[in-house]
C-alpha cells in the first residue's frame, strides 16, 4: 500500500508551508480525500504519526474530509452521485466516465502556531 | 499555573493555514514536465499496468519483436527488485531500462524522468512504461504518459475489473491477455468484457494472447494510427 508514501508528501508539503508561514508547530492537518482517490482514509489515519515522528507536525490531529463521487451524465447532462462503480446515468441509463467530484487527494488547511 | 498560561497562549496564538493543493501536485508537475519532454520527442508513450503475472513484459517483448522495422521502441520497467525484465525485453533488440524501486508499490514520474534519460528518445517512436504490478497504488501517480494500458489475463477472472475499480476507471485501453486459455480456465468472456465496458465505457478493449499472437496485429495497428494522429 502506499498511504504511507502519499501522507509523507502531505506531510512535506504541510511542513513547507508551514514554515513558509513562519510557524514553529503544526496542530491540525486538515485533507480532502476523493471516493476516487485510489487511497484509504483508515490507511492515511494510521500512517499519519508514522510520518509526523520527528517534524514540525508530530502529536497533530489529523482530519479527513471523505468526498463521495459526484458524475455528469453526459448524455442527458444531469448530475447525480453513483450508487456504485459503474456511473449509471439514473435518468437515462448511459454510461458515463465525467466525474465532477470524487478524485480530491488534498491538502485543505492546517492549524499552526 | 504558569503551564496552563503557556497552553492558552500556544491556542490563541493557532492560526489556519489555507492550502488546498493537491498532494501529489509535484508528481503532477514532473508528469506534465515529461509530457512535455515526451511531445517533443514526437513519441507515443504508454504506461502499462496490471497485478502480477497478467503477462505486461511477454506482451511487451512480443510487441516490441513483432513491431521491429514498422516502428523504433523503447521501454523502461519497474520492478521492486531484480533486473529481470530489462534483460529479457533487452532480447528483443530494443533499448530497456530497469527502474528497481525497493519498497515502492508504484512508478513515480521523477522516477521515470530519470530512467528516460538514459534513453535516446531521438531514435525511438515509441515509449513504453511497464509499472510495478499491481493495481491499486500506480492508479494516483500520472508518468507524463498518453495512453494508460490496463492489462489483466483471463486466469485472473471476468470479475477482476470490479476489484479494482479505480484502475480500470482510469483506463484508455484494456488488455485482456491470454485469450489462448480462455475456454481451459473457463473465464465467461461475455461478462468479462460486459464489467471491462461498464467500468470504463471509453477505453479501447484488445483481446489477444501474447504467447501466440493472437489479436496483436489489431493492437500494433492501433499503436501506428494512435502516432500518426499525434504527428
Amino acid at each position: 500500500m502506499h498511504e504511507i508514501s502519499v501522507m509523507q508528501s502531505a506531510i512535506e508539503l504541510a511542513v513547507e508551508n508551514a514554515k513558509a508561514q513562519g510557524a514553529q508547530q503544526i496542530h491540525r492537518v486538515n485533507m480532502r480525500v476523493g471516493a476516487l482517490a485510489g487511497v484509504v482514509p483508515d490507511s492515511l489515519e494510521f500512517a499519519f504519526p508514522i510520518v509526523c515522528q520527528g517534524t514540525m507536525a508530530e502529536g497533530a490531529t489529523l482530519e479527513i474530509e471523505f468526498i463521495p463521487a459526484l458524475c455528469r451524465c453526459s448524455s442527458c447532462n444531469s448530475e447525480f452521485e453513483p450508487k456504485d462503480f459503474f456511473y449509471e446515468c439514473p435518468n437515462c441509463k448511459a454510461l458515463t466516465v465525467d466525474l465532477l467530484r470524487g478524485k480530491e487527494l488534498e491538502l485543505a488547511y492546517l492549524e499552526v502556531s | 499555573m504558569e503551564i496552563r498560561d503557556h497552553a492558552k497562549r500556544a491556542e490563541a496564538e493557532q492560526r489556519t493555514i489555507v492550502i488546498n493543493q493537491g498532494v501529489l501536485s509535484k508528481n503532477d508537475l514532473l508528469a506534465r514536465e515529461n509530457r512535455a519532454l515526451f511531445k517533443s520527442k514526437r513519441l507515443l508513450t504508454m504506461n502499462i499496468v496490471s497485478s502480477p503475472g497478467s503477462g505486461k513484459t511477454a506482451f511487451i517483448e512480443r510487441t516490441l519483436t513483432d513491431i521491429k522495422g514498422r516502428l523504433r521502441g523503447g521501454v523502461v520497467v519497474g520492478d521492486l527488485a531484480t533486473d529481470n525484465d530489462a534483460k529479457r525485453i533487452a532480447r528483443s533488440g530494443s533499448p530497456a531500462i530497469q527502474i528497481t524501486t525497493g519498497d515502492t508499490c508504484h512508478l513515480d514520474a521523477e522516477m521515470v524522468a530519470e530512467a528516460t534519460a538514459k534513453l535516446d528518445l531521438n531514435a525511438l517512436d515509441l515509449l513504453i512504461i511497464e509499472n510495478v504490478g499491481n493495481l491499486v497504488c500506480p492508479s494516483g501517480y500520472d508518468l507524463g504518459e498518453d495512453l494508460r494500458v490496463v492489462m489483466l489475463s483471463t486466469t485472473e477472472g471476468e470479475d477482476k475489473p470490479l476489484k479494482y475499480p479505480t484502475m480500470f476507471k482510469t483506463a484508455d485501453v484494456v488488455i485482456l491477455n491470454k485469450m489462448d486459455i480462455a475456454e481451459v480456465v473457463g473465464v465467461d468472456r461475455e461478462t468479462a468484457l460486459s464489467n471491462i465496458h461498464r467500468l470504463t465505457p471509453q477505453a479501447i478493449v484488445f483481446e489477444v494472447s501474447a504467447r501466440t499472437g493472437l489479436g496483436m496485429e489489431a493492437w500494433y495497428q492501433f499503436i501506428e494510427q494512435r502516432l500518426a494522429a499525434a504527428r
